[in-house]
């Protein structure tokens, strides 16, 4: 496996299935584990972190789940390649900075990847597209029971498993989902959902963008505590959690429908009109957009087959996305010209939106 | 204990700087201290900003200046990153650790996932333990046969399995 296949082909969990994959986007669960005897890589000297990681990398290749892996020192990655990778969820925005000393392995359904010598000497995750919390932990877990049987990783008999920072000590598991939530946004509710969220120990941010804002309606809801509590119950409250936010999604839906049904038409109507004729947008304004354009599938203003290239267009229009066919750095502009061609090739030939479906549901594929 | 400056009031102020690998300890009382302008003589810790307010502080509290013996790291590094030296510093700082801890989890115990491996090697070494144990028993009730018997038994321990 080459890094260009990988930077040709998006992952599995971009592909826009499995379960309620209209509101969830994703699905990811992470451990950080250590192993015993060796500082912590952010402590570590180079010449311990090349023992490290010399110790590890080979018994993370041997995994079953690796047979037809991409495996690469970080020193090895170019900046835009890195930022490629942590765009699609699959390195750290630390591990990106990292050089000599740390490496990534990823499977290449782009499903499973295992940083080594990130904050942890080890960062295993998996990650899948719509609500699978659970399936994906149990993969991450099997990984993980098969790397015990070859590392001695650092485990306290009262405190778990030790990590780097002790915000993770205990299971070293963080689970999260990426949720597409336009409506609660439009209705303003999605702060009293983020504040119920936060009482019972979970938290929502934004996925991108700063503070608060969250550009393209895009949440990652996730664990925020590891110790007292076990993996399962964890993932289970998680689960809960997040159907229930489906639930008041789908219904600020409906509400939106029946009593603003003109502004909701207008936004998906002006969000068409400008992916489909605008000359320059940056990225802020094309997540925006193309979030409209989602609600607009899932509500039936389209086609159901146009939802694949509007989740596409959401990872394509991306910066380092955006860079990596041009083999060059862009200036803010030239990007901003690029992902408007981008987007109107890929709207080329989207019909107009179908008022008189609205509220239906998705309309199925011909 | 008094005021190093005034030597009077009691010291209600405990400063400890390290400069270059020297620690240095100054007790102050409170009018002292702040005479002296030492009402926040580290600045902003890292570690407050990460774990919330006094979070340098607990763990100041509980080490002194003690050094990890598994990785010579120190609390004055944990202020600076937020981030431990090694997985022995849990045992290091467990006092200052543990309060820290209390506040950021749940629990204070971990009651999920278990290493497999690591428990086998526990339960062995329990195992072994009591075989040697009973073979001290046996040796000094004189009951050479369960001595001879259990002699063998902790020889196959040494084979690896």
């Amino acid at each position: 496996m080459s890094i260009h296949n990988i930077l040709l082909n998006t992952g599995e969990w971009l592909r826009g299935e499995g379960p309620h994959h209209q509101i969830v986007v994703s699905s990811r669960v992470r451990l950080a584990r250590n192993v015993q005897k060796f500082s912590f890589p952010g402590w570590a000297k180079k010449t311990e972190r090349l023992q490290i990681l010399e110790a590890i990398k080979p018994r993370v290749e041997e995994l079953p789940e690796m047979s037809d892996a991409f495996s690469v020192y970080s020193q090895d990655l170019s900046a835009l390649e890195k930022q490629v990778l942590v765009e699609r969820h699959l390195i750290s925005r630390e591990h990106a900075a990292k050089g000599v000393g740390s490496a990534v392995v990823m499977n290449k359904k782009q499903t499973l990847s295992i940083m080594i010598n990130e904050e942890d000497h080890l960062r295993l995750q998996a990650l899948r597209s719509g609500l699978q919390v659970k399936a994906v932990f149990k993969a991450i877990d099997k990984v993980d029971t098969a790397l015990e049987e070859k590392l001695d990783f650092a485990f306290h008999a009262k405190l778990g498993y030790l990590t780097a920072c002790p915000t993770n000590v205990g299971t070293g598991m963080r689970a999260s989902a990426m949720l597409h939530l336009p409506a609660l946004v439009m209705s303003e509710q999605i702060n009293q959902v983020i504040q119920a969220v936060n009482k019972i120990g979970l938290a929502v941010r934004g996925l991108y963008g700063e503070g608060t804002e969250a550009l393209g309606n895009l949440f990652q809801v996730s664990n925020q505590t590891t110790l007292g509590e076990k993996e399962e119950e964890i993932i289970a409250r998680l689960h809960k959690v997040i159907e229930q936010i489906i639930e008041h999604e789908q219904n600020a839906r409906a509400n939106l429908l029946q009593k603003q049904a003109t502004k909701l038409m207008d936004q998906v109507g002006r969000s068409y009109g400008l992916l489909r004729h605008a000359h320059s947008m940056n990225s802020k304004e094309a997540l925006n957009l193309l979030s409209f354009m989602k609600l607009g599938i899932d509500l039936g203003f389209f086609n159901e087959t146009c939802r694949q290239p509007i989740d596409e267009l959401f990872m394509e229009t991306q910066p380092a996305h955006l860079q990596k066919g041009t083999q060059q750095k862009l200036a803010a502009d030239e990007r901003d010209a690029l992902r408007a061609d981008i987007i109107r090739g890929k709207m080329n030939e989207f019909p107009h939106p179908d008022i008189g479906n609205v509220g239906k549901g998705p309309q199925p594929a011909e | 204990m008094n005021c190093d400056v005034c030597k009077k009031n009691s010291a209600t102020v405990f400063l400890t700087q390290i400069v270059d690998g020297k620690m240095q300890k100054v007790n102050l009382c409170e009018s002292c201290s702040k005479e002296k302008g030492v009402t926040d003589p580290t600045g902003f810790a890292l570690a407050d900003l990460l774990l919330g307010l006094g979070a340098a502080q607990e763990i100041e509290k509980g080490t002194g200046v003690q050094k990890c013996p598994g990785c010579g790291f120190s609390q004055a590094d944990f202020k600076k990153t937020g981030r431990l030296g090694c997985p022995q510093c849990y045992e290091t700082f467990a006092d200052a650790l543990g309060t820290l801890i209390k506040q950021m989890h749940k629990g204070t115990e971990h009651t999920g996932k278990v290493p497999q491996r690591l428990v086998r090697t526990l339960e062995r070494e329990s195992h072994l333990k009591e075989l040697q144990r009973n073979l001290r028993k046996a040796v000094a009730s004189e009951d050479f046969e369960s001595a001879a018997t259990l002699r063998d038994k902790i020889r196959e321990f040494d084979v690896p399995k």
